[in-house]
């Protein structure tokens, strides 16, 4: 039995609903980055207007963003990849030694407000003179992205049946071995959600490097937040460093879609 | 036999060492030194030498009425956020849960508000929320309504705070459940339908109770992470106007490194872990019950 064409009408309506307001400050953000500040505080708001490109001029010529998204590139990259160095192997032994006790551990870390580590971080790394070192940086950022790669990847594990070690260990393959070239390379849909996931949130994470970053090594989230404070109400420029912070995540969000909804929704979701 | 040496013997223990070091020397280590301070009347400020003073920190913490208030804040921040998260995730799903063309697509754009950088997120809400050239008071005026002062009103800024977290944070239960719902099994429905059941006694007597475990963890990862809001709070009001908006993060943000008074800001740091623990707890007990 076919749909009646007056339900799918109100269906296609539901879903305009829905979307409307979740896309709407997406659009009303890229929207303003191409209007003149006489186009921002006009009223009533304007919904027509010549778009204009100086707002972004203003944010990569004067503000020097692009030393702000090297900086935050950095810092991303290199704690994912460390923690993927540290993740994966004790996500490995966690979901085949069943080692309930360290999944706490690290579910905790990942539950844990991240200003409870960060006060005494700040006095740590300023008596080691670390402030606003990429050190100090990655190794906080480190504590966003391990728990992720951990808690993805231990259950991403426990999919692989045992077997496929166990065959490469009866030709003679150590355990080790098998894991590196065997486990791992099956994994790699694991491990795209894991790589993702927590370049996302080390991108986006605003607390830690506004604390232990200033000039040298301060990151995009830093910057624009600096940037409404500096340059007041300058709305269009604003609006332009947002896209420009926002733009890679989302990219990254569309190209591996099914891995980050797979990966968010997992903590609550047997399987 | 092939020998197996003492990596191999022992990799239960090689392998997961160096995570385990890093965790306990970035986390259980500041949290026992927090706990350490929070004795202490640190004052990085006020010249006064370091000593260890038993709970009197506790005591001036629990004594300053801005930091009941930022407690009661907190809580009530966090209830209105996962109040409405909970039923408008939940009502989302229910209605998403078919198959129609497009449904990858609308995934994706549910996905949106999860990944956009809460910093930025947070200063365009604050050019809707602009008291005089908003888009939220303009859509006021249309309607013939008063305009707002929204996150800049003592009364109306915690709830405009709680509306961009539920922007922000309704999807992620609404992905939660949908996974959830495409996991259940078709039967419990086949018989329903056979005896005759409404739509609404479905979703009360099958739906709800296998879904239950499901949306209860997603609702305790949303209160944990609600409790803990602070980018966008500090991004968009820094705690004002007044102390108004400021959370028990916030609070023990400014006390930690605009103050510097650091025994306080232990003292509000050990209660905000303890809550974040408790409800950890929670978590954990939910998923031993249901082998999740």
């Amino acid at each position: 039995m076919k749909p009646h064409p007056l339900r799918k009408l109100g269906f296609a309506l539901i879903l305009v609903l829905i979307a409307g307001p979740v896309l709407f400050p997406f659009v009303w953000m890229l929207a303003s980055s191409f209007k003149t500040q006489v186009d921002i505080i006009a009223w009533p708001p304007r919904i027509l207007f010549s778009p204009i490109l100086e707002n972004y001029r203003k944010v990569f010529q004067e503000q020097n963003f692009l030393k702000y998204f090297v900086n935050s590139s950095i810092v991303g990259v290199t704690s994912v990849a460390f923690s993927l160095l540290l993740g994966l192997p004790a996500a490995y032994s966690i979901a085949r030694f069943r080692q309930k006790r360290l999944s706490v551990l690290i579910l905790v870390a990942r539950l844990m407000p991240g200003i409870s580590f960060l006060m005494p971080w700040y006095i740590i790394f300023s008596r080691l003179k670390l402030m606003d070192s990429y050190t100090a940086l990655i190794l906080s950022h480190m504590l966003i992205a391990l728990p992720i790669v951990v808690w993805i990847m231990s259950s991403y594990f426990e999919t692989i049946p045992i077997e496929m070690e166990e065959s490469a260990m009866v030709d003679g393959a150590t355990r080790q071995r098998a894991f590196l070239s065997i486990i791992l390379p099956v994994s790699s849909p694991g491990i795209v959600t894991a790589i993702t996931l927590s370049f996302i949130f080390s991108w986006n994470n605003f607390m830690f490097s506004q604390v232990l970053s200033m000039e040298k090594t301060k990151t995009l989230p830093i910057a624009v937040y600096n940037f409404v404070s500096y340059a007041e109400v300058d709305w269009g420029a604003v609006m332009a460093a947002a896209v420009a912070i926002m733009a890679p995540a989302i990219l990254l969000t569309m190209i591996f879609q099914k891995y980050v909804v797979k990966g968010l929704t997992m903590g609550a979701v047997k399987g | 036999m092939r020998k197996s040496g003492i990596l191999e013997h022992h990799l239960n223990v090689f392998f997961p060492l160096p995570a385990v070091a890093f965790v306990l020397v970035m986390m259980v280590f500041p949290v026992l030194y927090t706990l350490f301070l929070s004795f202490s009347n640190w004052n990085l400020t006020s010249g006064m030498p370091f000593a260890l003073v038993g709970f009197r920190s506790y005591l001036r913490v629990l004594r300053e009425p801005r930091f009941l208030a930022a407690l009661g804040r907190t809580f009530s921040f966090t209830a209105l956020a996962l109040t409405a998260e909970t039923l408008l995730g939940l009502g989302l799903a229910l209605l998403l849960n078919r198959k129609f063309r497009g449904k990858g697509f609308m995934k994706l754009i549910l996905l949106l508000p999860l990944v956009a950088t809460p910093v930025a997120i947070g200063i365009v809400w604050n050019l809707f929320y602009d008291p005089t050239i908003g888009l939220a008071n303009y859509v006021l005026s249309l309607f013939g309504l008063p305009r707002q002062a929204w996150v800049s009103g003592a009364a109306s800024v915690i709830p405009a705070l709680a509306l961009v977290d539920i922007w922000q944070w309704t999807p992620m239960i609404t992905l939660i459940v949908l996974a959830g719902l495409a996991g259940l099994s078709p039967e419990p429905y086949e018989s329903a339908r056979v005896d005759g059941a409404t739509g609404l006694q479905i979703f009360f007597r099958i739906t709800l109770p296998m879904i239950a475990p499901t949306l209860l963890t997603a609702m305790i990862l949303r209160a944990i992470d609600a409790l803990k809001t602070f980018d966008i709070i500090y991004a968009m009001t820094g705690g004002g106007p007044g102390y108004t908006s400021e959370t028990l993060n916030v609070m023990a943000f400014k006390y930690s490194f605009e103050y510097f008074r650091m025994g306080q800001s232990s003292v509000i740091l050990v209660f905000l872990f303890l809550l974040v623990l408790t409800l950890s707890a929670l978590i954990m007990r939910l998923r031993r019950r249901f082998e999740l």
